[in-house]
């Protein structure tokens, strides 16, 4: 009963997160780049609209400036790659430090900005969990459809291209440097966009929020995609898929608490999750893979000719 | 069409492993030549046309193609007059997208990309069409992921997709190289046929001295960085596989012993 009385906020939290892990998507996915940024923007988000918020700027306007505020801090860790020459791991830690500062002079030096839904007309609040769903629920499915028009344009498969063939990328012309600070920058707004959310569900913007959003992001993607690649592998069923990791996440979580785990552990679960969904491949391959007998070999190199 | 003007590039220079790759290399090809080009390992042929694609900056000298010094210009500038194939199949094509999606992305290589819809579907017949002529069977696979396909499939699929906007240059690096006998064969015959019907300006780097004299009209001989041996027309055609080994023994004074060569 507690469970089923938790499943609403857990759903709206999920969504939520899982807005988050579509941008992780873009950036780990799309562009093969594990961009650390993600903590530091999704503080950012949550802290620049909860700011606004509070100075009297309408909702939707504050989520469309955490936007661009994330986006920012996109092409900031993009610069550090591609025209500084730092390894884009390197260049998302480096971004995120620079954040904490930056999120805390936004939040005037305290640690906690509230944003409160009796005084404030705010999107989206964990007072209502079925308004926030369909909130929630109604800027995803935005974000899916703009996402999926943006990467089936000219411009959109060559961000594609530079993540999947950067070498076949620039033989064609494609600006490989530019596209990864684009793409860190959609990525990093949507991300931040998922921290506008935040901040307005929890009714505060907290300089700890988002610490670990990369893994919550990862662990997202990998629940999500275990599913939607058996259904078909394509790019909106991936992206629907990883909005459902983030729900299953939270459902998880939510379990987990009720079944008596102290919340402490809770940042180890996901670790833990993520770190197995990253180690199964590689122990499929590695320990249980049966050496192929000769005929096999034969038939791969059957394969390898212009007429299979 | 290409003038290379004393090139020169050494890698990792002031440290032991310090290699001079181009030593000074010279070299024009005219509008429609296929030259083929040989040499020894390390005697700086892929070097060349990475220099020529852009991939680093040389040391000194300066690279024209048709006219304008692209010495400078980044890889993905100059992407607009070049077309090219790898040695390795993997590295042509994206395997993640679709066969038309790749070619759409070739196709508009030199042109400003905007945002409209990136494969049109007038675009898909002309692929079709296009796919059919490589006849092998991939005119109905258009949406098939090109990691699915074989490495001579995504080699010629690669070879297509640099010749669809027709190059001034087209820089093939072994292309052949990793696949088999009878894979090989087929796509060296697709590319003589896209160069003739296209009139390509082509090189073509190839360790198999009988490809390197049986293909294109001209027929370059790098050692050490810089070209040894240059011989075109009537007298390409006359050359025999023995004339090589003993061309460049006379322009390199040393023995012609390299194993890969020999075999192949």
């Amino acid at each position: 009963m507690a469970f089923l009385n938790a499943l609403p906020g857990a759903v709206a939290q999920g969504l939520i997160w899982g807005l988050m892990a579509i941008g992780v998507y873009i950036s780990y996915k799309i562009l093969d780049i594990a961009d650390l940024t993600v903590d530091g923007s999704i503080c950012t988000g949550a802290c620049v609209c909860a700011v606004l918020i509070t100075n009297g700027v309408p909702a939707w306007l504050s989520m469309i400036i955490a936007f661009l505020a994330g986006a920012l801090t996109g092409i900031v860790t993009g610069l550090f790659n591609t025209a500084l020459g730092i390894p884009s791991i390197l260049a998302g830690i480096l971004t995120q430090l620079i954040l904490y500062s930056v999120n805390l002079s936004i939040l005037g030096g305290k640690s906690l900005t509230t944003v409160d839904a009796r005084t404030n007309n705010l999107v989206l609040n964990m007072s209502d969990n079925p308004k926030a769903i369909i909130a929630a629920g109604i800027i995803i499915v935005a974000v899916i459809v703009v996402l999926w028009l943006f990467f089936y344009t000219e411009v959109g498969l060559t961000l594609k291209s530079t993540g999947d063939n950067p070498d076949m990328s620039r033989a064609q012309g494609v600006n490989v440097k530019f596209n990864k600070v684009l793409g860190l920058a959609i990525s990093n707004g949507i991300v931040a966009l998922a921290g506008s959310l935040l901040a307005q569900y929890k009714g505060s913007a907290n300089i700890n929020d988002g610490r670990g959003a990369i893994v919550i992001g990862l662990a997202a993607i990998f629940i999500g995609l275990s599913v939607s690649t058996k259904i078909k592998p394509n790019f909106v069923v991936s992206l629907i898929g990883v909005i459902g990791g983030g729900i299953v996440y939270y459902v998880i979580y939510n379990l987990v608490i009720l079944m008596g785990l102290k919340t402490d552990y809770l940042k180890m679960l996901s670790a833990i999750i993520v770190a197995i969904f990253l180690a199964v491949p590689y122990l499929k391959n590695e320990y249980f893979k049966k050496h192929k007998p000769v005929a096999a070999a034969s038939d791969a190199n059957a394969g390898g000719a212009v007429n299979a | 069409m290409l003038k290379i003007t004393n090139l020169y590039k050494t890698f990792n220079p002031g440290t032991v492993n310090a290699k001079t790759a181009l030593n000074g290399l010279n070299l024009t090809l005219n509008d429609g030549d296929f030259v083929t080009v040989i040499g020894g390992n390390g005697a700086g042929k892929s070097t060349m046309l990475n220099a020529i694609a852009g991939v680093w900056k040389p040391d000194s000298g300066t690279i024209e193609i048709d006219g304008v010094n692209v010495t400078n210009m980044p890889e993905h500038k100059r992407a607009q007059f070049l077309g090219r194939v790898f040695q390795d199949p993997m590295k042509g094509t994206a395997p993640d997208m679709e066969i038309a999606e790749n070619l759409a992305i070739a196709a508009r290589r030199g042109k400003k990309r905007k945002l409209v819809w990136g494969v049109k579907k007038a675009e898909r017949e002309q692929f079709k069409e296009l796919l059919a002529t490589l006849e092998l069977g991939l005119e109905t696979r258009l949406t098939s992921k090109v990691g699915l396909l074989s490495g001579g499939q995504r080699q010629a699929v690669t070879l297509l997709m640099a010749t669809l906007n027709r190059p001034k240059l087209l820089l093939l690096d072994e292309h052949t190289a990793a696949l088999d006998p009878k894979t090989a064969a087929k796509v060296l015959e697709l590319t003589d046929r896209i160069v003739n019907e296209n009139n390509l300006t082509t090189v073509m780097i190839t360790h198999n001295m009988k490809d390197a004299l049986t293909h294109g009209n001209r027929l370059v001989m790098m050692h050490e960085g810089r070209i040894i041996v240059d011989v075109e027309g009537e007298e390409k055609k006359k050359l025999t596989v023995e004339d090589l080994i003993s061309l460049f023994a006379k322009a390199s004074g040393k023995e012609f012993a390299n194993d890969r060569m020999m075999l192949s």
